[in-house]
């Protein structure tokens, strides 16, 4: 059996007709928007985080770290420059995180449970749900750009369009790996230690600070953790994309990390398999 | 007939059901059935296993021992059929208080597939069923707890379900409030929906009401309250409930030494 005949199979034996399969995902999607607009401090705080990295950390930098010629930049470019898909990235790990955060919030308050007891299969409800998130990751995403714009870090018109598709897909692998951590993450308290365990080492071990070259001089072993790092390859796909170009290794990379990702996070709120029906139960 | 419009099958069945948190039993051997149009109290204490009970017929949790059908339909076989059929009001608030009645209502719809147009529809039946119409557009944030779950019960029925599942819907409510929630239930098993009652309050339940005792993850006693209160030899329902967990415990207590 082909896997189209599989999901076709899937969705026959639930009695839904494609267009109430879109239905649904609109409804997912327009709710996670509102719930946007409801919280404006959201998308100030996850706009303001990146822009101090730009304006103060990398300002600071600027004359400490050269940066010499390395694809895909074709002249030397400003430490500034430089950071700036490192930080785009650092916006849709945070979304990501936010977004597993709601989950976990969700999951305590019943809101989790409205959208599991819907009738459509649940890797659908996940799935929308998880490209809910990323359309309001690029959305910040282009934000920052824009900002960053008038701090003269400009990219080819054309990187601007080709950035969308790269930002769809990496948004989602973070996304997915959020969702994933949020099944996993028992209490709100514990999520401090996602941002220590998770969050942190993504971000600095990887490329979004510093070529790799750089890291590399000072220790190999590092150099290979961040090398193997899933978001250092998120990264240098956006800094690609950002000028019209592709890295196929990161491609494959990220593209890789979301299925695996996605499939984990669909295991773990799966009824029969996943870790929520083997803890304590609700008590009453 | 479609076999779920077939008058002789229960809105639910559960059959010999259990289920474990590690080492902790929640639920043994658990068998029960709701009868279409009937209104079934399932009475027990904190910690009976109720709400694991509810995390099962809601397919939350997979059923690892035993068979829950709704409608004939298995919910592990076929949860799409089954939750199709199944309105659930969970003990905790699951409502967005951020956004209005209506778009809550309209979000609920989405989740079951139904379009705007006959989702607005169906969105002023149930208001009005719950005598809410006035408040679509109010913010959820800034109704009562007892109007919040009249909202609970609205989006429960938006989907038109057969079966609704109540669990401990009036924890935190006033006796009026209460007894309001209670009184609309009631009347949805009057026109026809199967419904589960959960709750830990006896009097919440009424002569006509078929009753399912659970205590310390078994069912002790079920069937019409009058028969229960007369298979216990008790005057009243509290009376029986009081004997069959008094003899429970006093049975656990000696099989324990």
């Amino acid at each position: 059996m082909t896997i189209v005949s599989e999901v076709r199979a899937s969705l026959d034996r639930r009695g839904f007709t494609p267009a109430q399969y879109l239905i649904c995902l609109q409804g997912i999607v327009w709710r996670e928007a509102l719930r946007f607009l409801h919280q404006r401090e959201r998308f100030v705080s996850a706009l303001v985080r990146p822009l101090v990295w730009l304006f103060i950390f990398a300002a600071g930098f600027r004359q400490v770290l050269g940066i010499s010629i390395i694809p895909p930049y074709e002249t030397y470019i400003l430490y500034e420059v430089y950071i700036a898909p490192g930080l785009i990235a650092m916006i849709q790990l945070f979304n990501g995180m936010q977004s597993s955060l709601t989950m976990v919030y969700d999951r305590e308050t019943g809101g989790m449970r409205t959208l599991l007891v819907s009738p459509f299969p649940r890797w659908w409800l996940l799935t929308s749900k998880l490209l809910a998130g990323t359309l309001v990751s690029v959305l910040q995403a282009y934000a920052f750009l824009l900002i960053a714009w008038f701090w003269d870090i400009e990219a080819p018109a054309l990187g601007y369009l080709t950035l969308l598709p790269v930002l769809l897909l990496t948004g989602f692998m973070l996304g997915a790996l959020g969702m994933l951590v949020s099944s996993v993450v028992k209490q709100l308290e514990n999520f401090a230690g996602i941002m220590n365990f998770v969050i942190f080492p993504m971000f600095f071990a990887s490329s979004a600070l510093y070529p790799l070259w750089r890291v590399q001089e000072s220790s190999p072993l590092l150099y290979y953790i961040c090398e193997l790092n899933p978001f250092t390859h998120a990264t240098e796909l956006i800094r690609f994309a950002l000028y019209d170009k592709i890295s196929w290794v990161s491609f494959a990379v990220v593209l890789g990390c979301t299925v695996g990702f996605l499939v984990g996070a669909i295991l773990a709120y799966d009824p029969a398999r996943g870790f929520l029906a083997r803890r304590g139960g609700p008590g009453g | 007939m479609r076999p779920s419009e077939l008058p002789e099958i229960p809105a639910l069945e559960v059959n010999h059901v259990s289920h474990r948190y590690g080492v902790r039993m929640a639920l043994n051997e658990v068998t029960l059935t709701v009868r279409q149009s009937s209104f079934t109290v399932l009475l027990g204490l904190n910690g009976a296993g109720k709400s694991t009970l509810f995390s099962l017929i809601t397919h939350l949790y997979a059923i690892r021992s035993g068979q829950i059908s709704i409608f004939g339909h298995d919910i592990a076989g076929e949860p799409g059929a089954a939750l199709r059929r199944l309105g659930v009001v969970f003990q905790s608030r699951a409502l967005d208080i951020d956004i209005s009645v209506r778009q809550n209502l309209r979000y609920h719809a989405a989740l079951h597939g139904i379009a705007s147009r006959r989702a607005d529809e169906l969105i002023v039946q149930v208001l009005d069923r719950v005598g809410m119409t006035d408040r679509s557009a109010e913010r959820v944030g800034n109704l009562s707890i007892g109007q919040m779950r009249r909202i609970e019960i609205a989006r429960a029925l938006l989907h038109q379900p057969r079966l609704l599942l109540l669990d401990e819907p009036t924890v935190g409510l006033d006796i009026k409030a209460r007894a309001d929630i209670l009184g609309h239930v009631r009347q949805l098993a009057v026109q026809g929906i199967g419904v589960l009652w959960a709750t830990h309050l006896i009097d919440e339940a009424c002569a006509g009401d078929d009753v399912v005792v659970l205590h310390k993850s078994r069912v002790l006693a079920q069937g019409a309250l009058a028969e229960v209160v007369e298979r216990a030899g008790a005057a009243d329902l509290s009376d029986a409930f009081t004997r069959l967990v008094r003899t429970a415990d006093q049975n656990e207590l000696e099989a324990a030494r």
